[in-house]
């Protein structure tokens, strides 16, 4: 395709020979980014199943796993939202809501139950996003009005949260959570499917590609043709759809929809996301990163309750240490970085 | 450069506009207030405003510290947290006596404000992203200190929550007290004027030799303090304390309360009365929607739906 | 289709300014500017600051729409609504700082938007891949195409950009001081991607202030001040000193009236220098730079745009780290880096940006004038308002601040009351040194005058003065002494009788090897 032949004598190569040093802490950092919680992952599962002998059991394997799955699926959309350089705070309650729409529509059958979450949540996230996008608001204050939004309607189909709604275990819809597939829960099945397909699309989409551009740098991705708006609706209604399936697949496993579930859950997701190597300001970052980031988070918590002395509470100063932690090494980072 | 290019109709609308968004929260507290006298019934009692007081005095105190947060064009989401980390302080350390208790309490406040001050001034971390770190280990270490709700008998702390002057409850008092001397702080010393210079412009601020940093962390530490105090006085209010739930969505109420008060999010602008009358026009319409028996619900979507307008209204102004 | 490349038309217009016109409040940025970009030529526009340089790429790439006057590209008029409208027409801008996204990969930036995709609509990374890496050898850049763009030294992420403009089939490359941040061997392969371009038939508007640039690489150049074309023609033939004067309007010979600026002349400078700045050193913009006033004397800092004035300035202020030099006032050493050191030693900076960086547009006069002096207006951290009313008032009336009332905002002044706002801020901490960064641009005559013999006021008090101006005229009657800088050095010092607007052109002008 290209004329070889127009080719005119231009000065000798650049960039070959940078700086050895700047492109070795280059692949460093990186590497550290993509893998440092991996190796964190490794380590910790190491020393847990060493020295707890009900760690590396299959029971307590599927039993993380399983809970795993519902967080992981919210991170999923929230890794989205953060590679464009947004946050959504909203996801918490997305998931409570979905659970309790899901319970609520599982006694018109399966699909009421699958369809109503999503369109629900989908219509919150796809408002989130017109107001970012389109009337610029600050992502951090709509999504947190939207958590109150949707607090406010889960209050309202459940009598003011008085009302539980059951999943009637025969129903096909509860066998989605309950059943088990070569011994592990389809949940985590389905979870899997899903980060396979979220990995293609971030990777090797056009819109992926989108996705990076506009949190790497907004304005050269409008000049470069990007459909900057666009794409942010986009993905904060992805955020909203993965926070609405994952809170109904949470109500089939536990064949009802609880009202009080999904507090603190966005803070989990950010965490998740953050922990595996996305960039918080966005325009870098994986999905099998947010994967390993909920894996670990999981761990955690499965070792804190292993320990059994500790208290629950542990989950979230470590979590929020962590955070604080991998935000300031990326800083760092990120400003030495330029600096070279 | 903006004022020179309008004209005519166009200039009168930027008025309007300018003017809806400095004192339509004032209008607002006005008009919600009237229609109340006449459509609620015991409206004008003096235990009504007495109730009103005492449950807005927390918020409005935790929006004191937000505002000076947004002022310098930042935020702060831990508010929820370091109230949640306050009361647990004042459950443990009770056994010393209250004054210890609360001097204990809003210590840590101010440790936590130290952490995000500086995390966003040393290390450059967004303001956003900092205190929300310390939102989720805030609560947490709230939680391992105390694990579940727990009465607090002390006599000290139940006259504090609960106990007045001339009709007036403390928790009011203290509000208002709070409230002079923000606005006081603000206006009357260099570190006021500091702040609003910081957060209108960063640079010049810096070129002036402004000791940007320092008073970016007394902006977060300030706000941990008022927000440490506002756990304590909801604590003695509630003759409780519970780490789980107390100060959530704080952060949400305050931002709320300074925005609708006509403090743009955009930083170099701090307007405390416009914040005392924001948190009580959200008082009042949560307790007009209650009192008319509409259920938490929709006092949730309609504070949802105040902040997205307020916000959406003070945006053309954050732009400028 | 990329194959007629091979023979360049060099007569058509591609893109064609026609008396276009636009203003802003206040401000005239063109004036009936015509311009017009050749295909297989390198058009240089050039300019002084304000001179209206970035306005016309802006109407050229649809940032703004012209007021007055047309747009025609390959022969039919156009009006682009968006820089993407321009884009897609044809017309690529690589800007200063490179306008790609430095997170992704240099094969992802080249083909964002239009990635070669898979029969299963996923994009074809081997494919992207290999086409990068051909389509940058071309250029002369060999790289990992798979690494993010910011690893990249500046010279190859311009080079990415460059292919990707040629990738989108441009037929006008717009190139915004491409050189200004580019290692010397950088600058060179660059040229060459030029020469390449023009070989193709490709139309390029070459923007820079480096005359042997300009020179090496251009071959016909329109010059632009005040919002005016002052003259377009080839380069060849025009020789480097007719040049300058253009761009600075001061035709060589022109009888000058004495007088014409507010400053008196000559002041009587003591012996020791107040300040003192030696060897300044800061990459890619400062080589060794030394500068020396003594106080009561008001020194030029002479050169084109982009020769290193501010940053030299900044540099001494603290507002710039510099990598290596020293700085003294009064013979004591200040610390670099560090803007409240240099403030306690009693240097003061006015900035050339005097909105991003001097003033505080939404707080009052009053505030604006005490802000830097506040420890010294107040007692135990309270503001004694009373000290800062007598200062504020001496100050507003001693500077004659024009402002309804000293609580009225800084932004809403104009912009000679602006900056007589910065002045009084600084005058408040009683300065020994004072750096002026163009001061009176963009204000108007009246006040210019004024803020003129400000200066020379407080020369006159014993102040060492250290004044940068694009204004020739102001530089060379205001200052007892210039020193000249290019590319980051000091290439002349002109003193005493020397000090005239001849002697600043030949030195501003003089070849880079004739400086030496």
């Amino acid at each position: 395709m290209t004329a070889t032949r127009t080719e005119t004598t231009v000065a000798g190569p650049l960039a070959d020979d940078e700086p050895l040093g700047a492109s070795r802490g280059e692949r460093l950092t990186a590497l550290a980014q993509q893998h440092g919680a991996l190796v964190a992952l490794l380590a910790l599962s190491a020393v847990a199943s060493v020295g707890f002998d009900s760690f590396l059991t299959g029971d307590n394997l599927e039993n993380m796993a399983v809970s795993s799955a519902f967080l992981a699926v919210v991170a999923l959309g929230m890794t989205f939202v953060i590679v464009t350089g947004g946050i959504d705070l909203s996801v918490g309650s997305l998931f409570a809501l979905g659970g309790v729409l899901a319970a609520w529509g599982s006694q018109y059958g399966t699909l009421v139950a699958l369809a109503l979450p999503l369109a629900v949540c989908g219509l919150i996230g796809l408002v989130n996003g017109l107001l970012i996008a389109r009337a610029r608001l600050a992502p951090f204050i709509v999504t947190l009005a939207a958590m109150l939004l949707a607090r406010g309607v889960l209050l309202a189909v459940t009598d003011e949260g008085s009302t539980t709604y059951l999943v009637d275990e025969s129903a096909f819809f509860a066998r989605l959570g309950q059943e088990k597939l070569l011994g592990v829960g389809l949940p985590v099945w389905i979870t899997a499917l899903l980060f396979v397909a979220g990995a293609v699309v971030l990777r090797r989409t056009r819109f992926g590609q989108y996705v990076y551009a506009v949190g790497g740098n907004e304005d050269a991705a409008a000049l470069m043709g990007a459909p900057v708006a666009r794409t942010k609706v986009a993905v904060y209604t992805l955020s909203g759809l993965c926070a609405g399936f994952a809170g109904a697949l949470n109500a089939a496993w536990l064949v009802s929809g609880v009202t009080i579930l999904g507090s603190g859950m966005e803070l989990e997701a950010i965490a998740a996301v953050v922990i595996g190597g996305t960039l918080l300001s966005g325009g870098f970052g994986f999905i099998s990163g947010s994967l390993v980031g909920v894996l670990l988070l999981k761990v955690i918590q499965n070792v804190i309750n292993q320990i059994g002395s500790l208290d629950s509470a542990y989950q979230q100063v470590v979590s929020g240490g962590f955070l604080a932690l991998v935000v300031v090494a990326q800083t760092w980072l990120g400003r030495r970085r330029r600096m070279v | 450069m903006t004022e020179l290019s309008l004209r005519g109709a166009e200039l009168d609308k930027t008025r309007m506009v300018r003017l809806l968004q400095d004192y339509g929260v004032y209008a607002g507290v006005v008009v919600l207030f009237l229609v109340n006298v006449v459509v609620t019934p015991n409206f004008v009692s003096a235990e009504n405003f007495r109730t009103q007081a005492v449950q807005v005095a927390p918020v409005l105190i935790v929006a004191l510290g937000m505002a000076l947060a947004i002022g310098s064009e930042g935020v702060d989401l831990s508010v929820g947290s370091v109230m949640a980390l306050s009361t647990s302080l004042i459950s443990l350390y009770l056994g010393y006596g209250p004054w210890i208790a609360i001097l204990v309490a809003v210590l840590g406040g101010m440790l936590v404000g130290l952490a995000n001050g500086s995390l966003i001034a040393f290390v450059g971390v967004q303001p956003i992203v900092a205190t929300l770190a310390l939102m989720v280990a805030g609560r947490g270490l709230a939680l391992v200190l105390l694990p579940q709700l727990k009465d607090i008998r002390d006599p000290g702390m139940a006259a504090l929550g609960s106990g007045g002057v001339l009709g007036i409850p403390y928790l009011a008092l203290i509000a208002a007290a709070l409230a002079v001397a923000v606005a006081f702080v603000v206006r009357r010393t260099t570190f006021g004027r500091r702040l609003l210079a910081i957060g209108d412009s960063r640079p010049a601020a810096q070129l002036a030799g402004l000791p940007v940093r320092r008073v970016l962390i007394g902006a977060y530490v300030l706000s941990g303090a008022l927000a440490a105090l506002a756990g304590v006085l909801a604590t003695a209010r509630l003759t409780a304390s519970d780490p789980t739930s107390l100060g959530t969505l704080m952060e949400l109420s305050a931002i709320t309360a300074v925005v609708v008060g006509g403090t743009p999010l955009s930083g170099g602008r701090v307007r405390i009365g416009g914040t005392v009358a924001g948190a009580v026009l959200i008082q009042l319409l949560t307790a007009t929607l209650i009192k008319h028996d509409l259920p938490p619900s929709w006092t949730q979507i309609a504070q949802a739906v105040v902040i997205v307008a307020a916000v959406y209204a003070a945006r053309e102004r954050g732009k400028r | 289709m990329s194959q007629d490349h091979t023979t360049p038309v060099r007569t058509g217009a591609v893109l064609v300014a026609d008396e276009v016109t636009k203003a802003f409040p206040g401000a005239l940025a063109l004036d009936r500017v015509s311009f017009a970009a050749r295909a297989g030529e390198v058009h240089a526009l050039i300019g002084e600051n304000g001179a209206g340089k970035s306005t016309l790429i802006k109407v050229l790439t649809g940032v703004y729409a012209p007021d007055a006057g047309t747009l025609t590209y390959g022969g039919e008029p156009v009006r682009f609504g968006t820089p993407l409208d321009a884009q897609h027409a044809g017309i690529s801008t690589i800007y200063q700082e490179v306008n790609l996204v430095p997170l992704l990969s240099v094969a992802r930036n080249l083909f964002l938007g239009r990635e070669p995709r898979t029969r299963l609509g996923l994009i074809d990374f081997r494919r992207m891949h290999r086409e990068t890496d051909a389509a940058l050898r071309e250029l002369g850049v060999r790289v990992d195409v798979t690494r993010p763009l910011r690893s990249l030294g500046v010279g190859a992420q311009q080079m990415v950009a460059l292919a990707r403009a040629v990738a989108v089939d441009a037929r006008v490359v717009i190139m915004d001081e491409p050189t200004s941040s580019l290692e010397p061997r950088e600058v060179r392969t660059l040229f060459g991607v030029i020469r390449m371009l023009r070989e193709r038939g490709i139309a390029v508007v070459y923007v820079s202030h480096r005359l042997d640039e300009l020179y090496e690489v251009c071959d016909a150049v329109t010059v632009l001040r005040d919002g005016r074309v002052v003259h377009t023609g080839p380069l060849a033939g025009l020789d480097r000193l007719r040049l300058v004067s253009l761009m600075l309007g001061r035709d060589m010979g022109e009888v000058r009236s004495e007088g014409a600026t507010k400053f008196s002349g000559d002041h009587d400078p003591g012996t020791q220098p107040v300040l003192s700045a030696e060897e300044l050193s800061l990459r890619h913009t400062l080589h060794g730079v030394s500068v020396r006033v003594r106080p009561g004397e008001v020194v030029g800092l002479g050169g084109l745009l982009g020769s290193g004035r501010s940053e030299t300035a900044k540099a001494i202020a603290g507002a710039l780290a510099p990598d290596s030099g020293r700085v003294v006032v009064a013979g004591a050493p200040v610390r670099t880096g560090s803007t409240p050191a240099a403030i306690r030693a009693g240097i003061s900076l006015l900035p050339e940006d005097r909105k991003a960086e001097g003033i505080v547009p939404g707080l009052s006069v009053r505030e604006n004038i005490a802000l830097a002096a506040l420890p010294a207006l107040s007692r135990f951290g309270l503001v004694d308002e009373a000290r800062i009313d007598a200062v504020v008032d001496t100050f507003v009336r001693r500077l004659r601040i024009k402002a309804s009332s000293p609580r009225q905002r800084v932004g809403e002044l104009s912009g000679g009351n602006q900056q007589k706002v910065l002045l009084a801020r600084w005058l408040a901490m009683q300065p020994k040194v004072l750096l002026l960064d163009e001061p009176t641009r963009g204000i108007d005559v009246g006040a210019k005058a004024e803020v003129q013999g400000l200066v020379d006021e407080l020369a006159a008090d014993g102040l060492g003065v250290l004044l940068i101006s694009s204004d020739m005229e102001e530089l060379v009657e205001g200052s007892d002494r210039v020193v000249v800088l290019k590319d980051g050095a000091v290439v002349a010092e002109l003193t005493g009788a020397d000090v005239t607007e001849d002697a600043l052109l030949h030195a501003i002008a003089a070849t880079g090897e004739a400086a030496a």
